[in-house]
């Protein structure tokens, strides 16, 4: 055991978890640094998990003023019919984060995402982005892979009651546990855009159909210009028309791709609330196992369809 | 799923949820967000420092004050418009009876003890209201969806029980921390502050041998004028030292186990070390109660290191004199509290003392306290998944899509791809005494047993009976109320008082009593068999109830205990109930596991013969099929809880 111990403070707080991962992963968490952008409803859940969990910093980004949409779905924000009054999503959820645990340092980074430099992201261990273009997830990644210290890079989205997590941890080596014998593992995990250049026909067979429909939902919404949400039920022809596309050069069966999970995510855009709370639990957990070592990470994509109520890892790499 | 008619669904509902702690707060969130407009939510507990980690309703100033109530203002805050209704009471208390029951669409329950658990899943059972179930520890967690006639109950499958030991491994043979732990708080702790009359296994007398009189004296009886450095170390002398050297003469037990080396204060304390730990006034200063601390006082500061046998003698010496110097009015009725931090450390320190005598390797006050507390592991990502769950569930059922309910296990490992595991409910097991009418049979010897005895440990303990009524034919045994007049209390507590074969209306083998309670609205037939011996050790109750399935106690280590709830995780994480019995208790546990194959409960692994015939032909509909599941939930947790 290394480094200074923790405070009666934080051994009071924090003594379930502590009972759970133990005062050596504790101690990591608290000198741990977060960046999250893309402040909707999932990534909040995901902030407020790691707030708790008594991580060292969270860095929130999100410029976006607060409207009626983002309210309903955010429980950091107060209700308030001034609509929070001017404040931006992250300033919002800045104040009320804060008051979750004083021992987090809880702050806003302004600007876009995309203009942030590879040196930007230095100052970070794990980076989390939500609810972004496919252009802005695979450049992030690859902003977080140029750096030589290891940064642990998730996307996560939600759209109706489905969801996808993606993690990148590059070279991840950790200790495997298993009865009384311990492992030395290592992973290696592909970047977001090595991962969906994969043909899909060389992926293992009953690859989560949800993998396929949000390949092509992204690629739409790149090829449309639109904002990652944008879409609506007179899309809903052209999704189609897309998917038949990708499925041929791709050879893979169009009914892998059904019709109704295409309808499903270009109609109803909008988060479902229990569905964030899973997602977000989720990559909570995934980002305390980065940070603390234990435990077997997950590679490297994860899918929840309320629908059939699965919540499945597909590995979507070469190796 | 966000569509139109979920919505109206959602709107039209009226939802109680038992529970605001781990699970609650986060199911409390997650249900407004969805659009809930009507919430009811029931909560004995007051917030307490250790849930703020996750309980993210509740800030530092909230501490003491009821977590209904404030999750209610918490969620207020971001959804003003919507109704919730806060009772910071007991969910078995008469109010909530089966009317209260019937006004809400639908149940969620987010507890922490199984008393609860049967307690509401037999209201809603009697008021026909669905109920979604749930549970966490650690990384694991699972949801259940009840449906009166279409899927099973909460009961229709035994609950693990507490963990229970034979009374002699805890006063003579421990082999294990827990055993020494278990002693400390059950045994050491309760005969010094709590009540003197109770029965106690703890050898208390200074001389066995001198078998003459009854009157050889106890030596808890603090003498006249005795000083407290004085009486603390009689006590010390006594536990540690001469009941472990009376032990010794007893060859026999022995024979096949290492001896017990008996401690005596003059063995690890110095005379002079012994004054300075007695004359401590400077620790006395402290004027907060709450905030008394021995180990404060002498200067270890980290929880987590373990203590020499000085250090924990050292503890115990300067524990009880701050309870007797700065507690004494709380003497006589002091009852073992995780929360109490001076009883932690009497606890941890004489549990110390004790494994150092039996060679058991000490711990740590942190882990000590986790043991004797029966602390629930939590953490607020598992909480939030399950609150999700429950949500989808409820949705289902209020739009009346019960085929479509799923119960779902939270894993930390991945079965078949899956983190996320859904699983077709069962049906009604038949042979439930909940939820079917199957009578039970109990086993009894009439001529021996008092009609209290099967009230005690059969009526409340084992089928979790509140407030009990007793009947033979036509005529009344036994009832409990507040409205009976003075002749039937003299005559209830008479026939209390009685063996079953001299009852007025003799209980024997072969008749049939019928035992019921009117506010669970739960009505059992019971065929009593009479038989003459029980094994002491295997039967302790002197009776056996059959029928009635339990599943084999699981220690810690090996199981998950259930949250939420429990696992309250919620909230409260000792069962409270437990710790009341006589019986030595530790940990309850609720969480299910699965194991290859069977795809089911760790509780199937020994149910009796028909049953797990049964479930194995029924293998639930997986969702997939490709290949064997292996989950085997009990590694999960030795990774985890180191
Ligand atoms: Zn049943």
């Amino acid at each position: 055991m290394s480094g200074e111990e923790l405070t009666e403070q934080e051994t009071a707080l924090y003594d379930r978890q502590i009972r759970v991962w133990g005062v050596d992963a504790q101690r990591r968490l608290s000198k741990s640094h977060i960046f999250v952008s893309g402040l909707k409803g999932t990534a909040v859940e995901f902030c407020k998990n790691i707030v708790l969990a008594g991580v060292g910093s969270l860095t929130l980004n999100d410029d976006n003023p607060v409207t009626p949409e983002a309210l309903a779905a955010n429980f950091l924000i107060p209700f308030d019919e001034n609509m929070g009054g001017g404040g931006s999503l992250a300033d919002l959820c800045c104040d009320s984060l804060k008051d979750f645990n004083p021992m987090v340092h809880v702050s806003v980074e302004k600007g876009d995402l995309s203009s942030f430099g590879v040196d930007f992201f230095e100052k970070f261990d794990i980076v989390v982005i939500s609810c972004c273009s496919l252009a802005a997830k695979k450049s992030v990644n690859e902003k977080c892979r140029k750096l030589s210290k290891k940064l642990a890079f998730y996307s996560v989205d939600c759209r109706d009651s489905c969801g996808e997590i993606f993690v990148d941890l590059q070279k991840y080596c950790y200790v495997k546990k298993k009865a009384d014998e311990t492992d030395e593992c290592q992973l290696d995990y592909p970047s977001f855009e090595e991962a969906i250049a994969i043909p899909w026909r060389s992926l293992p067979k009953r690859v989560s159909k949800l993998y396929f429909a949000m390949r092509v939902v992204e690629r739409f919404e790149e090829v449309e210009r639109r904002k990652p949400g944008e879409t609506s039920i007179a899309d809903l022809a052209n999704v189609l028309k897309l998917r038949n596309e990708l499925c041929l050069a791709h050879s893979l069966n169009e009914s892998q791709i059904p019709d109704t999970l295409l309808e499903r995510l270009v109609v109803s855009t909008k988060e479902f609330p229990p569905v964030s709370a899973i997602l977000g639990g989720i990559l909570g957990q995934e980002v305390i196992k980065a940070i603390s070592g234990k435990g077997d990470p997950l590679k490297n994509f994860f899918f929840f369809d309320a629908v059939d109520g699965k919540g499945v890892i597909e590995d979507i790499s070469t190796s | 799923m966000t569509s139109g008619q979920h919505l109206s669904a959602i709107k039209g509902a009226k939802v109680l949820m038992v529970g605001a702690g781990g699970i609650g707060c986060e199911l409390l969130k997650t249900l407004a967000l969805s659009g809930f407009q009507d919430i009811h939510i029931i909560d004995m507990d007051t917030i307490e420092v250790s849930n703020l980690n996750r309980q993210f309703l509740f800030r530092q100033s909230h501490v003491g004050q009821s977590k209904a109530k404030v999750a209610r203002d918490a969620v207020l805050r971001f959804r003003p418009q919507i109704s919730i209704t806060p009772y910071h009471a007991n969910v078995k208390d008469p109010d909530f009876n089966v009317d209260f029951f019937k006004q809400f669409s639908v149940v969620l329950n987010g507890l922490d003890n199984l008393d609860a658990r049967r307690h509401v899943n037999r209201l809603c059972l009697a008021a026909d209201v669905p109920l979604v179930e749930s549970g966490t520890t650690g990384f694991l967690g699972q949801v259940t969806v009840h449906i009166k006639g279409q899927t099973e109950c909460y009961e229709c499958q035994p609950k693990p029980a507490p963990k229970t030991y034979p009374v002699c491994t805890i006063t003579s043979t421990p082999s294990k921390f827990v055993h020494c732990i278990v002693w400390a708080k059950d045994l050491l702790f309760a005969k010094l502050f709590g009540d003197k009359n109770q029965d106690n296994d703890l050898n208390v007398r200074s001389n066995e041998t001198a078998s003459s009189s009854d009157h050889s004296e106890d030596v808890f009886e603090r003498k006249k004028d005795e000083d407290i450095e004085q009486y603390a170390k009689r006590i010390y002398d006594h536990v540690f030292g001469h009941n472990i050297e009376s032990a010794l003469s007893n060859e026999e037990t022995w024979k096949n186990r290492n001896k017990p080396r008996p401690i005596y204060v003059k063995d690890v304390l110095s005379d002079e070390l012994f004054q300075q730990n007695g004359n401590a006034d400077k620790m006395m200063e402290s004027e907060n109660l709450s905030s008394l601390s021995a180990m404060g006082y002498l200067g270890l500061k980290n929880p987590q290191d373990i203590w020499s046998l000085k250090e924990n003698s050292r503890v115990f010496f300067a524990a009880l004199k701050l309870f007797f110097s700065k507690r004494q009015k709380e003497i006589g009725n002091l009852s073992f509290d995780k929360d109490d931090h001076l009883a932690v450390e009497v606890v941890t320190a004489a549990a110390n003392i004790r494994a150092a005598s039996f060679g058991i390797p000490l711990h740590s006050l942190f882990e000590a306290k986790g043991i004797a507390g029966n602390i629930v592991h939590a953490v607020a990502t598992t909480n939030a998944i399950i609150a999700g769950l429950i949500v989808i569930e409820a949705i289902k059922v209020l739009q009346n899509e019960a085929k479509n309910c799923r119960m779902t296990y939270c894993l930390e490992h991945p079965s078949r791809k899956m983190l996320l595991m859904p699983v077709e409910p069962f049906e009604p097991n038949k042979a439930c005494y909940v939820c079917s009418e199957t009578p039970l049979l109990l086993e009894v010897n009439t001529h021996r047993a008092k009609l209290r005895d099967v009230v005690e440990k059969i009526v409340t303990s084992k089928l979790g009976m509140n407030l009990p009524l007793i009947t033979h034919g036509s005529s009344l045994l036994y009832e409990v109320g507040d409205d009976l007049d003075a002749d039937m209390v003299a005559n209830y507590a008479a026939n209390l008082e009685k063996v079953l074969s001299e009852l007025p209306y003799a209980i024997t083998g072969g008749t049939t009593i019928t035992v019921e309670d009117l506010q669970q609205e739960l009505v059992c037939s019971i065929n009593i068999k009479h038989r003459e011996e029980f094994d002491e050790e295997k039967e302790p109750d002197g009776m056996v109830l059959h029928g009635w399935t339990q599943a084999p106690a699981v220690e810690k280590k090996d199981a998950a205990a259930t949250n939420g709830a429990s696992t309250s995780t919620t909230s409260k994480s000792a069962p409270n109930i437990l710790e009341d019995d006589d019986e030595l208790t530790i940990l309850e546990s609720g969480i299910e596991t699965i194991s290859s194959g069977k795809k089911r409960k760790l509780s199937d692994i020994s149910t009796p013969e028909p049953l797990e015939e049964k479930r194995a032909k029924k293998v639930p509909e997986h969702v997939d099929d490709d290949g064997d599941v292996i989950v085997m939930l009990d590694d999960v947790t030795k990774e985890n809880s180191l």
